[in-house]
């Protein structure tokens, strides 16, 4: 049965989520974006409380980690419907991530144990792996100086060692990698042989061949701390090589992308949040000055400002139904390479676009720091950007469509 | 009995039985008299409503059959059941088998071909929306069904679509707020082997016109009304047997009225416009046409009135989502076949972010729609959701029409391809108000 509406079984979750963002989030909000590089401190007890809401079941994870949940949530069979169609983890994830998102974007990324690199370790790693890993904070460094969007690209090397691999290189734009008990390195076994030998290492932040260069300013998600590694001589043990250690010339290197299609609907989820911040907000400051919508009239029969809104609110349904549509086909284990990256486009790029237009229905107040919504603009940039950009994500439905390999559609 | 059992009891079956070309040869054979009246019409000559058959009630209902609403499971979910699935389906086969390769001569004749027409009818479109008790197909409200078949229809072609749609339109606007008297009178046909062309009307021919502020009027005369107004760009006005059209009810607000076209004052002028041509869009005037008590539909109630225009809304944006989704089918094989310096067209960024941005944003569209749909299922509000569809589907619909176009360079431009087509129906979303309802 075709049902669009937020799952009832989630409305605790989401409710609670809400109470977070307005309650924890939103009140320090400001602070933290002022304060760059200052550990939000406020963050230890509420990575408890999402724990709780996590081990809980049902729920799913509210951080980036929620790859695994959705592994485990769906093969349960609660709460599905007659037609077998279920609600996971990767939904309540989506869900309760907009809630937070609402709250602040920064802060979130900033969830001790909710990192990147806890849906590498969920989506991949073995039970022993899972073991020694689980729990801890685990940020995902792939990026580095030569090699963004290529991420086959990379240079980082990998020469195992006896018992060990040695890790050369240097990381950048690692999200967390600052505050993280872990780090899973991308790097590559033999840089000949391109994709299929690039392999990710779960590296403790502790470890001495890993070095801090620099926490970057930023434009936006400043309460987030985003670090730059230099890997000099780094021992990694054998074990904590995760996945297949061979260089397989086919399909290794997919599985890894593969991570991405549960990850992409999550961030296009942290735009969604901001963009409903800013939207809600300007709703409310042109009501106050006698602009609503009406959404029984034509948009041509308004105010320019009251048809710009019903657009932006167009926009972000769209972008909204688009991610709850990507997780819904992960959670009932139906491909969704195609609709994740729709999901992330749509949404990376309407998120930015709504925060700006909002600015300028808002004028001065929107502009001046005396309200967030100038911040919320800066902090939704980077949500068009990391975990594939725009051009990316368009590259990937292009090719999925039109049936083109990478050599082919470049 | 399920949709799919009464289905096939009336006339699924004849789908298989029908091959495509033999309706392209009905057009070639139509009648010489039949294309003179046709002429004439479309030379802006008035003509008098169709003087078609009289409603009576066969049989009185005690109280109006309603159909129930869904309950919700609850779980978000894209799904469509069995039947939903099995209707897209066959919906989807007759639109590339029946209108797709008649829509361009349609399209310049300004008529769906009237064998094409019966045979949608005999699918039992007009029963989808009608409670069984009535002799329609369904117990449950079925506005995602609806919207589900009327983008596959539109994937074959938007202005059949059109056309074929109509009286559905007023078969469910009767199901939805006729009482148990107009029940009786006007569906039974609509279930019936010979369906009466039909169409509401609310549009009226001007500038930044608003449905909740009409200019078509009715008021009290004795028991009954009298309507005085102009509608535009009606489907298949000319041929219509029944109208049911929107007028501003003096003291009172929007309201809908049965008009049956025979009717004294009721006429048509051939209207035709930019796209949706095959439906055969004309105005419809209205001279003091006066109407029995038993023609104003669900008692003048705001609400009511609201419902419909939201629903007419979302049946526009469900055949704009079936008619982007042609564009998207048909430009995806021209630019991996189409080859420039060297190489297929699709290999060019520039090209294919462009069909990116095609899927995407029709996939947009399509999920707005449908949850406004699944939420008028559910007896839930749905102005703000149907609001939210329209502006996408207008804004972005249009787009993919103009990208279409763009894609096929000089050979979007010609008739021989259907994206001009597209180009010019897609047009009809932002504009269209009434006509077709789900």
């Amino acid at each position: 049965m075709i049902n669009l509406e937020v799952p009832r079984k989630f409305r605790p979750l989401i409710a609670q989520a809400q109470q977070v963002a307005q309650g924890v989030l939103r009140p320090v909000s400001r602070k933290y974006d002022r304060e760059e590089h200052t550990y939000p401190k406020e963050l230890d007890f509420l990575a408890a409380l999402i724990q709780g809401m996590s081990d809980g079941g049902g729920a799913g994870g509210a951080g980036a980690a929620a790859g695994r949940e959705a592994k485990s949530n769906g093969s349960e069979s609660n709460g599905a419907a007659p037609d077998g169609m279920r609600n996971g983890g990767n939904l309540a994830s989506a869900l309760s991530i907009m809630e937070l998102c609402w709250g602040d974007v920064g802060l979130l990324l900033s969830m001790p144990g909710q990192g990147l690199g806890n849906s590498a370790i969920g989506a991949v790693a073995d039970d022993a792996q899972l073991e020694r890993f689980g729990g801890r904070w685990a940020a995902m460094a792939i990026t580095e100086p030569e090699a963004g969007s290529d991420s086959a690209a990379i240079r980082t090397t990998a020469v195992l060692d006896g018992d060990e691999y040695v890790l050369n290189g240097e990381k950048i734009y690692v999200t967390a990698g600052e505050r993280a008990d872990l780090v899973v390195v991308w790097a590559t076994l033999d840089r000949s042989q391109g994709r299929a030998a690039i392999k990710s290492f779960v590296v403790e932040r502790s470890n001495p061949g890993m070095k801090l260069i620099r926490v970057e300013d930023k434009l936006g998600i400043r309460a987030s701390d985003t670090a730059a590694f230099s890997l000099e001589d780094c021992r990694v043990s054998k074990a904590d090589l995760l996945g297949d250690p061979a260089i397989a010339p086919k399909g290794g290197f997919a599985g890894v992308m593969r991570t991405f299609d549960n990850t992409r609907p999550l961030v296009a989820a942290l735009a969604i949040g901001v963009a409903r911040a800013a939207l809600e907000h300007t709703r409310d400051v042109l009501a106050a000055a006698g602009v609503e919508v009406d959404p029984d009239a034509p948009a041509a029969t308004q105010s320019a400002a009251a048809a710009e809104l019903l657009d932006m609110q167009a926009d972000y349904e769209a972008a909204r139904l688009l991610t709850l549509q990507a997780c819904w086909m992960a959670d009932n284990r139906r491909p969704n390479s195609l609709q994740a990256s729709m999901a992330k486009a749509k949404a990376g790029r309407m998120g930015t676009d709504v925060c700006l237009r909002c600015i300028a229905l808002c004028g001065s107040a929107g502009y001046a720091e005396t309200e967030l919504l100038e911040k919320w603009a800066r902090d939704a940039k980077i949500l068009d950007i990391f975990e594939g950009t725009q051009q990316i994500q368009l590259l990937i439905i292009a090719r999925l469509l039109l049936k083109k390999t990478s050599a082919e559609l470049k | 009995m399920s949709v799919a059992d009464r289905g096939m009891g009336l006339g699924f079956k004849a789908l298989n039985s029908l091959a495509g070309l033999e309706l392209v040869d009905r057009l070639g054979l139509r009648k010489p008299a039949e294309r003179l009246l046709y002429q004439a019409s479309r030379n802006g000559a008035r003509a008098a409503g169709t003087a078609g058959r009289t409603f009576s009630a066969a049989a009185r209902l005690g109280r109006p059959a309603r159909l129930s609403t869904a309950a919700s499971s609850g779980v978000f979910s894209l799904l469509p059941d069995d039947e939903q699935r099995m209707l897209r389906d066959t919906f989807k086969e007759f639109g590339r088998e029946q209108l797709r390769p008649v829509a361009q001569a349609a399209d310049a004749a300004c008529e769906a071909p009237e064998a094409l027409v019966r045979q949608a009818a005999e699918l039992g479109l007009t029963m989808l929306g009608v409670p069984e008790e009535l002799g329609g197909a369904v117990t449950e409200r079925s506005t995602v069904t609806a919207v589900l078949v009327a983008e596959a229809l539109a994937h074959g072609d938007m202005g059949l679509a059109t056309a074929i749609l109509a009286p559905a339109g007023v078969s469910s606007a009767l199901a939805l707020w006729g009482d148990a008297d107009q029940q009786s009178a006007y569906l039974p046909p609509f279930v019936g082997d010979d369906v009466p062309a039909a169409a509401l009307a609310i549009l009226e021919p001007r500038p930044l016109f608003d449905p909740f502020a009409l200019q078509t009027t009715a008021r009290r005369d004795g028991g009954g009304f009298v309507l005085s107004g102009v509608k535009a760009l009606v489907p298949t006005a000319a041929r219509a047997e029944l109208f049911v059209v929107a007028a501003q009810l003096e003291g009172q607000g929007p309201a809908l009225f049965v008009v049956e076209s025979a009717v004294k004052g009721v006429f048509t002028e051939a209207e035709p416009a930019m796209g949706i041509r095959a439906a055969a869009t004309a105005r419809l005037v209205l001279e003091d046409v006066e109407l029995p008590g038993l023609a104003l539909l669900g008692d003048a109630d705001p609400a009511v009135y609201a419902e419909c225009v939201h629903r007419s809304r979302l049946a526009w944006c469900a055949l704009a989502v079936g008619t982007a989704q042609a564009v998207l089918d048909h430009v995806i094989p021209y630019v991996n076949e189409r080859r420039a310096f060297g190489e297929p067209i699709s290999h060019r960024q520039a090209v294919a972010f462009a069909v990116s941005d095609i899927a995407i944003e029709l996939e947009g569209m399509r999920l707005t729609t449908w949850r406004a749909a699944s939420l008028a299922d559910q007896g839930k509000p749905f102005a703000y959701e149907a609001a939210i569809a329209r502006r996408l589907c207008v804004t972005k619909g249009v787009d993919i029409g103009s990208q279409g176009v763009q894609l096929l360079g000089g050979h979007g431009y010609v008739k021989e391809y259907p994206v001009e087509r597209w180009f010019r129906d897609l047009r009809a979303t932002g504009v269209m108000e009434g006509g077709l309802l789900v």
